[in-house]
């Protein structure tokens, strides 16, 4: 062995220059910069789609151009179809989410504050949680008939879970350390629960808030193909549909910018309601 | 911090001395098999600055658990005033509530008053932090919030958990200081649970030395809070051997000393 090939193994000694602060530019301008850097990726992709279907590449058969699949829900839109199965599917996706959501929160606080509720139930809905949906689909067409009910309570038990697990743990990961002090300083249980656990347990619950608002939209898919004749998941999977490839892209485009707007809504209560939480804070700064 | 300390609220006349803050007989503590403590009697008075040194594991913060009433009594008898308030290694404070809020969490709700909390931060230094949110706090400032949140109650008795030991050097003595005028002022009974032996001597009236079931020390400080006294030097020698420790490390240098 010779010396350089010894000293290769290690950093030779040296100088590293030290980095420079880098000049900020204008608030305003780089938050809609960075803003606008979360739309590359889907508008690069979108481009290169175009340009397949424009050149040829991909035939209309087996996938439209982004431009068809506009064509498509500027169709749906004129002809009043497109605003209809929103109106009827939002209806659906929201009773189910405050149905399921609020049972799921419910639940999940009693079994935070309480081991009874704890020992009560949490085995059943582990279980409950691990039940494919779909498969419940005929079951609760022969309990709850073919109109709304089915619907709705297909999407509330979707909702049940994420909101039950995550307020469960949210009110169980409460640092205990401050529960004890605010009991050393003379506060009651309900005091705490109301003042420190709740508050501290939000950032948990937005989470599932947030999983469920997505699931709620998810079931629709598979709510409406119950006897449903409006809906955006009738609208996905309607069989006079299912040749037209660009309603059903349309489809999916508008679940994915359904997605955003539940996005930009959590975002927007989040730094609403969780001033004092650290990422909240790390943003504003 | 070293802002100018206002006229007591509470004047030394006004305040009972012989009150007893804490009066414990007999009182035995066991955990897991173990007797921590048992037979000990404790009296804190009113305005007395008390100090439990232990090791690790001696039953000290278990005591002072006790006091607190998180924690039961296995036999004997005790009892402790309130308005009783405590202090611990970690500020805990709720990160959902301003440092104001944080400030008024024993104060009963139809009783507080944004005043009061402004009025408590103003003393430990933090007059100008009232709206923060805790996590935007130093580690020092957090901890001087807690020690607000317990003066502002103006206790009887004053509980502190290693109250500095989670902060760095330079913070710890001006928090020691803090602690020492600010209890000087309300005169609160006061029990620092520590292991430092320099801390003990630095802010106690008394030291005690919790070890073997029992306290196996109790003694005044007095003249001997200087360390460069001979007296100082001479408590200082007798916690640390009470405490097992050879505080200069003399015997380990001496025996590498002796090394060829």
């Amino acid at each position: 062995m010779t010396d350089t090939a010894t000293a290769s193994a290690f950093p030779a000694p040296g100088k590293i220059a030290l980095k420079l602060t880098p000049r900020p530019r204008a608030g305003r301008l780089k938050l809609v910069g960075a803003d606008a850097a979360r739309l590359v990726l889907p508008l690069a992709l979108l481009g290169i789609w175009q340009g397949a279907c424009s050149f040829g590449f991909i035939s209309p058969r087996t996938l439209e151009s982004p431009v068809a699949v506009v064509g498509a829900l500027v169709e749906l839109t004129l002809s009043g179809v497109l605003w209809e199965s929103l109106v009827a599917s939002f209806k659906r996706a929201s009773a189910g989410f405050l149905v399921g959501g609020g049972l799921g929160l419910v639940l999940g606080i009693v079994a935070g504050l309480w081991r009874t509720g704890e020992r009560a139930y949490d085995a059943l809905l582990q279980m409950l949680r691990m039940v494919p949906f779909l498969a419940v689909i005929p079951l609760f067409v022969i309990w709850f008939g073919v109109d709304e009910e089915p619907k709705i309570l297909l999407i509330a038990l979707a909702c049940i879970f994420p909101v039950y697990l995550n307020t469960f743990s949210g009110v169980r990961n409460v640092d205990p350390k401050i529960i004890e002090a605010a009991t050393v300083f003379g506060m009651s249980r309900a005091a705490i629960a109301a003042e420190i656990v709740a508050p501290l347990a939000l950032p948990s619950i937005m989470v599932g808030v947030r999983y469920a608002m997505g699931v709620a939209l998810l079931s629709l898919v598979a709510a409406e193909q119950v006897n449903a004749t409006s809906g955006i998941g009738y609208l996905a999977l309607n069989p006079r549909a299912s040749l037209r490839t660009d309603i059903i892209l349309g489809v999916v485009l508008l679940y994915s910018v359904l997605g955003l707007a539940v996005d930009f809504l959590i975002r927007t209560a989040q730094s609403r309601l969780l001033p004092w939480h650290r990422s909240v804070l790390e943003k504003a700064r | 911090m070293n802002q100018a300390i206002r006229t007591p609220l509470l004047p030394a006349e006004a305040v009972n001395l012989q009150e007893e803050a804490v009066s414990l007989k007999g009182a035995a503590k066991g955990f897991g098999g173990r007797t921590l403590f048992e037979g000990l009697d404790l009296t804190i008075r009113r305005g007395e600055f008390v100090a439990l040194l232990g090791a690790s594991g001696s039953g000290k913060t278990t005591l002072l658990r006790i006091l607190l009433g998180l924690d039961t009594l296995d036999a004997g008898e005790g009892e402790v005033a309130t308005p009783r308030a405590a202090v611990f290694q970690e500020p805990r404070l709720v990160p959902s509530q301003p440092v104001w809020r944080n400030v008024l969490m024993g104060v009963p709700r139809r009783a507080r008053q944004r005043r009061q909390a402004l009025d408590a931060l103003a003393e430990v230094g933090l007059a100008g932090h009232a709206d923060a949110w805790p996590v935007t706090l130093s580690g020092g400032e957090a901890q001087r919030v807690a020690l607000a949140r317990a003066l502002v109650l103006e206790p009887t008795l004053l509980l502190l958990d290693e109250p500095f030991a989670a902060l760095d050097a330079l913070t710890r003595l001006k928090m020691q200081d803090l602690v020492r005028r600010l209890c000087a002022r309300h005169h609160p009974g006061t029990l620092l649970v520590t292991h430092d032996v320099d801390e003990a001597v630095r802010l106690a009236d008394r030291v005690l030395v919790l070890r073997d079931r029992r306290l196996t020390l109790d003694a005044t400080v007095g003249e001997a809070r200087d360390g460069t006294t001979p007296a100082g030097a001479r408590l200082r020698a007798r916690l640390y051997a009470e405490l097992g420790v050879d505080p200069l490390g003399l015997e380990a240098a001496g025996a590498s000393g002796r090394a060829p």
